[in-house]
């Protein structure tokens, strides 16, 4: 049990604890707290992995922009879930089975198979390897991602305008 | 090195926490939590396997980058849906909003 076990099982459990908080919560602005601690989690996994640009775009993107995204629309909301005794369905008793279910079959699956784990070492200089990908081979996903934030970006004003 | 099994449990676990807080919950907001969650947990799922599987090629990272693109843009329409809702009918409880149930 090295030092790298003890960070992995730490990770685990701030980016677990805290998806367990986001639907287990009392009132939605806990849970957006929570799900700002999962996704702080999520990128150190992401350091622990060695995608150290991912992990920074992960903390730029998801907790800077869609949190606070996130809270501003639990905050432009508050007036009326105030007033709501349960946050819960009615039918969360199905979907907890569902979810304990798909859990032990994608466990069973991930702890059981033998995966072709390769020897090779990542690109030493990563993130010039990621921009060489991202305008090389992998140009075409790149601009159709930049329409798709242009779509949304113009739907999003025009949804949300008076 | 940590064994590529470890990651995927708790990438499923944070996937099917997210899959019981999207299905689960009665504000819309909520459920847009637990979507992310879920995004994420595929995320970590595209990073693990490229760093085991195939660290010379750079796809999974591509892939990741493109779904965080992907659940940003998606983030942002779904909450301006949210509060286009909250402003014509006062409510974000999913469960009244049924208008388009047959």
């Amino acid at each position: 049990m090295t030092i790298v076990h003890v960070v992995f099982i730490v990770l685990a459990l701030v980016t677990l604890g805290g998806a367990w908080g986001v639907v287990s919560a009392r009132s939605v602005f806990i849970s957006a707290l929570f799900l700002i601690l999962s996704f702080v989690g999520v990128a150190g996994f992401y350091v622990l992995l060695e995608a150290g640009f991912l992990a920074a775009i992960q903390l730029l993107v998801y907790v800077g922009a869609i949190a606070v995204l996130i809270l501003f629309a639990v905050m432009l909301t508050r007036r009326v879930m105030a007033e709501e005794a349960r946050l819960i369905n009615e039918q969360w008793g199905i979907a907890a089975a569902i979810a304990g279910f798909l859990f032990v079959a994608l466990a069973l699956l991930g702890v059981g198979t033998e995966w072709r784990i390769s020897t090779a070492a990542p690109p030493a200089d990563s993130i010039v390897a990621l921009g060489q990908a991202l305008l090389g081979p992998y140009v075409l996903p790149f601009e159709i991602a930049s329409i798709v934030l242009l779509v949304a970006l113009i739907g999003a004003i025009i949804i949300a305008r008076e | 090195m940590i064994p590529l099994s470890w990651y995927l449990v708790v990438a499923a676990g944070l996937f099917c926490i997210g899959l019981y807080g999207a299905l689960g919950r009665r504000n819309a907001v909520n459920i847009l939590m637990g979507v992310e969650l879920m995004l994420n947990a595929a995320n970590l799922n595209l990073i693990a396997f490229w760093r085991y599987v195939a660290p010379a090629q750079l796809a999974g990272q591509v892939f990741a980058i493109i779904v965080i693109t992907v659940a940003a843009a998606e983030a942002a329409v779904g909450l301006a849906l949210i509060i286009a809702i909250y402003r014509s009918r006062d409510t974000i409880n999913v469960e009244e909003i049924d208008m388009m149930k047959w």
